[in-house]
């Protein structure tokens, strides 16, 4: 027989592991987790990851501009460049990795049909000036689109040009500013509750604004006496979020809504939480008169590390007249983009406040949109909702004898579930120790301090995406981590000590920006 | 339902967890008028993928793409060559479905590609600071109106008639109920030199001008040497905002920062992304870093670990929405994340010189294309100093012809007339747009079928 | 020279008719690591309660608001490389800016240092 004798061990000694030695590797690469240089450490400005074909010689036209000086951006071959963005994608946590339960965020799973159909190049490969009639398909996606969301929102008007919900929160406002004025009311105050996002009072201002907040009660929502006490000829619009920054459906906005509108104002609805009640309750009943929806949060846009996004924002009867160009209606058999402001004079949004964006909207988001709304179907998109909010009543109900739980108390959350830092008084610690230390159970850890109206919030939103045992394994996770910080606190306050980074000096950051890469002096790039 | 995980066995056990009788006791809150008690009327029920696809794609089959035809469309959105690498890095799930990297321990490859962009958007822009991105160039220059307004305290802004017409429109719905005061012009047809307004511009600048808005090259193709009217700014202590909306353009014309410019904002679509019927598209942002901390949007910065490692967090969030509320410099949240990444990694696999050959190749293809139309009887080149579009003046209404040539399955450009409809002066002119994507068979279907229609 | 401190944090040195102005010993432990400080440039002509000067720490903003009226002759130019000293020595070469009192009526209101701590000692 021939004998292989270039065999290894494959049995574990039975000793103990060692450490690694000296505790360093030679190239600070710790197994899988791998370092990666700056481009501009790796790339030079010779280096070129395409071919391109050759340039025909001509007479250039350039008016005497031609650019001369070096600008300094290193290639990389094509091998390359995957290597050092797939080694950066290591660095992060995503859906697709794990829970992403930061409240007010709808950190949902991201269905790949989505990806699939927006990249047909009957979506993808149209550009936005080609004539219309080369574009049928896509307006007929709009338009589709745009009847789900006003049948989903009980709305009768949507615009769809709005890139974000900040944007589409400005969208808004603009309307209501335009109705206002319509009717020569000079109103300058907008009320926003002192739990609202961040980017209510800046879009208010961004109008022309002044905001007043309006406090929120011991229940976690809106002081409906102090915000009716407010009210007056004053007031332009009500900036609320339903179900609101807490976690919690604002009982009273039905009442909330008929009064602002019997002081002549109006009321504008954050949308950001509407993943909570799809299919379930049309905000148009509650007598809203306009909401943005963030299609990266309910409708499964991904968002991308950042963006992007898009902010449809649906209208009342009262503000359809005001809504922004371009929109898409029905011209005979066919469909047209009005985008002219000769429309003012038409009948439909005879009064339209003007344009938005330089084309119309997020098309890629659309499509993704549309997908998951046809996938999910009316029977699905309800269970959307009712899953959320099972799961995130879960969360609170297995958390809120270990946690401190300011609204339990009051009765069910919708779709996220609130937390503070107070159960933690006593050893020192904080809600940043605690999200930190979930980084180290490896998770993403949930929103911290938001809602401002919660001392050291914790703001956990599941969605319906996640199971039963993922669920568990948070809970589990959460439970363990505030035991041991309750039991040995000193043990948590550096925490996390796996992740790729340690805590990162933020205070250094700020007093002496860094903002891009500079060569080390005496090198080119 | 594929999305949902939950079992009907889960949701009993999770409800006698909670002390629920049933889902309805979950909702209590909401009023009876406003429970909806059974599905959305007309939504068909849940839909396997196979069908949705199905859907879909008949949807996308009634439009005409610019991959199948010859194409010269552009007025700020570009077809040019994405490499196959950016969609596959973009459709990696740790930056597709990561979030904005409010936690940097474990964001830190979102973190790095924004250093990195900012980095290489403030090199190409010739500036010395950009942002992590904004919405899309239109947002973005209104943006930087309000942010010349911040620095100068003053609010008027003078705006070039080159300028592309959308742009000035949500400028000015943005600007409609501030106090801000928008100066336009409507553009001339000026042959030789198209939208440029340069001498008006310098003439009209006053001690209350905020800010001058130019683009460059401008709507009609047209580039200029922004230098004089950078002085001008600079001695009535106005601000020089340029617009690009062809950024593949500054691998062969000087940076805007090279001519002066104080802010620079850019759709920055054109390297790494798509068409995708005007959105998602990448706002570019970059300014001189005295004026950081007036600047709209999320920074990425530099710093170090508690180890002493190197890593990146986002920096200055005091100017933002989450912190300073209604004294924030935007309202911005939600960006570009993810068009910046594409953006960034395109850039990376063409380098320096990748990208210099890209802009001297659309120039040359350009300018080939611009004689052999001028020679059309009938035809007028009106922009003679461009990069990669010009304008030509039709003996028509160029509006029907595009419309026309459109019908004969060749997308011609973009008429002056849906740019600026009733503007009789400017009706006659197409915009037309050459990148890398045209051939020689483009170039010949285009004047062939332009002869015919016109004739 | 006599100090004065109001119950916004702000502590002033008067001497003749300029007031120097800077945020407590107390205010900035309850900020954190300051990053940031805006202050007035000279000239700029101050009410007594509306904002003067903002300070940022890396995740807040607060607004100084001028614990008088007056006229500022000098901002501190020391804050703008080092914004650290407004934690270091926030009552010494950590102060804000100078100016010149308005009305020096308006002092009669603010407490002395015994009557500020006993206020910090309520919070």
């Amino acid at each position: 027989m021939s004998m292989n004798n270039q065999g290894r061990v494959t049995r574990l000694s039975g000793e103990p592991m060692a450490e690694l030695p000296g505790g360093v590797t030679f190239t600070g690469n710790r197994g899988l987790m791998l370092e990666e240089p700056l481009l501009f450490e790796r790339g030079a400005t010779t280096r070129c990851g395409v071919d391109l074909p050759p340039v025909p010689v001509v007479q250039d036209r350039l008016g005497g501009l031609a650019r001369s000086a070096e600008i300094g951006l290193p290639g990389l071959s094509e091998p390359e460049t995957v290597r050092h963005y797939t080694r950066l994608s290591r660095q992060n946590y995503g859906i697709d990795l794990g829970i992403f339960p930061l409240g007010s965020c709808t950190m949902k799973h991201n269905p790949r049909l989505n990806e699939k159909m927006a990249r047909l190049p009957g979506f993808a490969d149209i550009h936005p000036m080609q004539p219309q009639s080369t574009v049928q398909g896509a307006l007929q996606l709009i338009d589709t689109l745009a009847h789900w969301l006003k049948t989903l929102t009980g709305m009768p008007e949507v615009a769809m040009s709005p890139k974000a919900g900040a944007h589409g929160e400005l969208c808004g406002m603009l309307a209501i500013r335009a109705a206002l004025e319509a009717r020569g009311d000079a109103r300058k105050v907008v009320l926003v509750p002192e739990s609202a996002h961040g980017t209510n009072p800046a879009t208010a201002a961004f109008c022309g604004y002044a905001v007043e907040n309006i406090p929120a009660n011991a229940r976690g929502r809106v002081d409906v006496d102090a915000l009716l006490a407010r009210l007056g000829p004053d007031v332009a619009a009500v900036m609320i979020t339903n179900p609101n920054t807490c976690g919690l459906f604002e009982p009273d906005l039905i009442q909330i809504c008929d009064a602002v509108h019997a002081a002549g104002g109006f009321v504008y609805c954050d949308g950001a939480n509407f993943n909570a009640i799809v299919g379930r309750v049309r905000p148009g009943d509650l007598g809203v008169d306009a909401m943005h929806i963030n299609l990266h949060k309910t409708f499964s846009t991904p968002h991308g590390g950042g963006g992007p996004g898009s902010g449809p924002v649906v209208f009342s009867a009262a503000l359809a007249p005001f809504a922004p160009l371009p929109f898409v209606r029905k011209a005979g058999d066919a469909l047209e983009l009005v985008e002219e402001y000769q429309a003012r004079e038409s009948q439909d949004h005879g009064q339209s406040f003007g344009r938005m964006v330089a084309f119309h909207g997020q098309m890629g988001m659309f499509v993704r949109a549309l997908a998951y709304i046809l996938s999910h179907g009316a029977d699905g998109l309800r269970q959307v909702a009712e899953d959320a909010v099972l799961n995130a009543n879960y969360i609170l109900a297995s958390l809120k004898d270990l946690y401190t739980a300011p609204f339990a108390a009051s009765g069910p959350c919708m779709h996220e579930a609130l937390f503070s830092d107070d159960f933690l008084h006593d050893t020192g610690l904080t809600t940043l120790d605690l999200a930190k230390a979930m980084i180290d159970e490896g998770f993403h850890p949930m929103t911290m301090y938001f809602p401002l109206v919660v001392h050291g919030a914790m703001l956990v939103e599941p969605t319906e995406t996640e199971s039963k045992a993922s669920l568990d394994q948070l809970i589990g996770a959460m439970r363990s981590v505030a035991t041991r910080m309750l039991a040995d606190p000193d043990a948590f306050r550096s925490s996390p000590h796996l992740a790729p980074r340690r805590r990162l000096d933020e205070t250094a950051a700020a007093r002496k920006p860094v903002l891009g890469y500079k060569e080390p002096l005496g090198e080119a790039a | 339902m594929r999305y949902l995980p939950l079992t009907q066995p889960d949701r009993e056990a999770m409800l006698a967890t909670i002390g629920a009788a049933d889902i309805d006791a979950l909702f209590a809150d909401v009023p009876d008028s406003a429970r909806l008690t059974a599905p959305i009327a007309g939504l068909p029920m849940h839909a396997p993928e196979m069908l949705v696809e199905r859907q879909l794609a008949a949807m996308a089959a009634k439009n005409l793409t610019a991959g199948t035809v010859p194409f010269f469309v552009g007025a700020g959105a570009y077809k040019h060559h994405v490499p196959a690498t950016v969609d596959h890095i973009i459709q990696r799930g740790e930056f597709l479905t990561a979030y904005t990297p409010y936690q940097p321990e474990i964001a830190q490859g979102t973190l790095q590609v924004l250093f990195e962009f900012q980095t290489q958007v403030a090199r190409l822009l010739g500036m010395e600071v950009a942002n992590a991105s904004m919405y899309d160039g239109s947002t973005a220059m209104t943006e930087a109106v309000f942010m010349a307004r911040r620095v100068t305290r003053r609010a008027k802004a003078i705006v070039s008639g080159g300028v592309h017409p959308h742009y000035v429109s949500v400028l000015q719905t943005l600007t409609q109920f501030t106090d801000d005061v928008v100066v336009t012009a409507t553009p001339e047809l000026t042959p030789g030199a198209p939208g440029d307004d340069l001498a008006s511009l310098i003439a009209a600048i006053d001690a209350t001008t905020s800010c001058v808005i130019v683009q460059n090259p401008n709507l009609f193709g047209h580039v200029a040497d922004l230098t004089p009217l950078a002085d001008a700014c600079h001695a009535a202590g106005a601000l020089l905002i340029v617009v690009v909306t062809e950024v593949v353009s500054l691998g062969a014309i000087k940076s805007p920062g090279e001519m002066g410019a104080d802010i620079v904002v850019g759709e920055g679509q054109s390297i790494g992304n798509g068409l995708n019927f005007g959105g998602p598209y990448l706002g570019l942002f970059a300014c001189r870093d005295k004026h950081v901390r007036q600047m709209p949007g999320r920074l990425c910065g530099e710093t170090v670990d508690a180890d002493g490692k190197r890593g990146f967090v986002l920096t200055l969030s005091t100017r933002e929405q989450h912190i300073r509320r209604e004294k924030a410099t935007s309202n911005i949240c939600t960006n570009s994340g993810l068009c910046a990444l594409a953006f960034s990694v395109h850039l990376t696999l063409l380098g320096e010189q990748g990208l210099r050959q890209l802009a001297a190749l659309n120039h040359a293809r350009a300018v080939q294309l611009a004689e052999r139309l001028a020679r059309i009887p009938g035809v007028e080149l009106v922009t003679t100093q461009f990069f990669n579009e010009f304008t030509l003046k039709l003996p028509v209404a160029a509006r029907s012809v595009v419309r026309k040539l459109a019908d004969r399955q060749v997308l011609a450009g973009v008429s002056l007339g849906r740019l600026y409809p009733g503007v009789a002066a400017l009706e006659n002119g197409l915009l037309v747009a050459v990148t890398e994507t045209a051939t020689d068979a483009d170039f010949d279907a285009l004047e062939d079928a332009l002869d015919e229609v016109l004739a | 020279m006599t100090r004065y401190y109001t119950d916004e944090h702000e502590w002033l040195d008067v001497d003749g008719d300029i007031a120097t102005v800077g945020i407590t010993d107390y205010a900035q432990g309850q900020l954190g690591d300051v990053v940031f400080v805006e202050v007035p440039p000279a000239g700029t002509a101050l009410v007594k309660g509306t904002e003067a000067a903002v300070v940022e720490s890396v995740k807040a903003a607060s607004d100084v608001y001028a614990p008088v009226s007056g006229t500022v002759t000098e901002a501190n130019p020391a804050l703008e490389g080092e914004p650290a000293l407004v934690n270091t020595a926030p009552e010494a070469e950590g102060w804000f800016f100078k100016l010149t009192l308005a009305n020096p009526a308006e002092l009669d209101g603010l407490m002395d240092a015994a009557a500020y701590q006993a206020f910090v000692a309520t919070l």
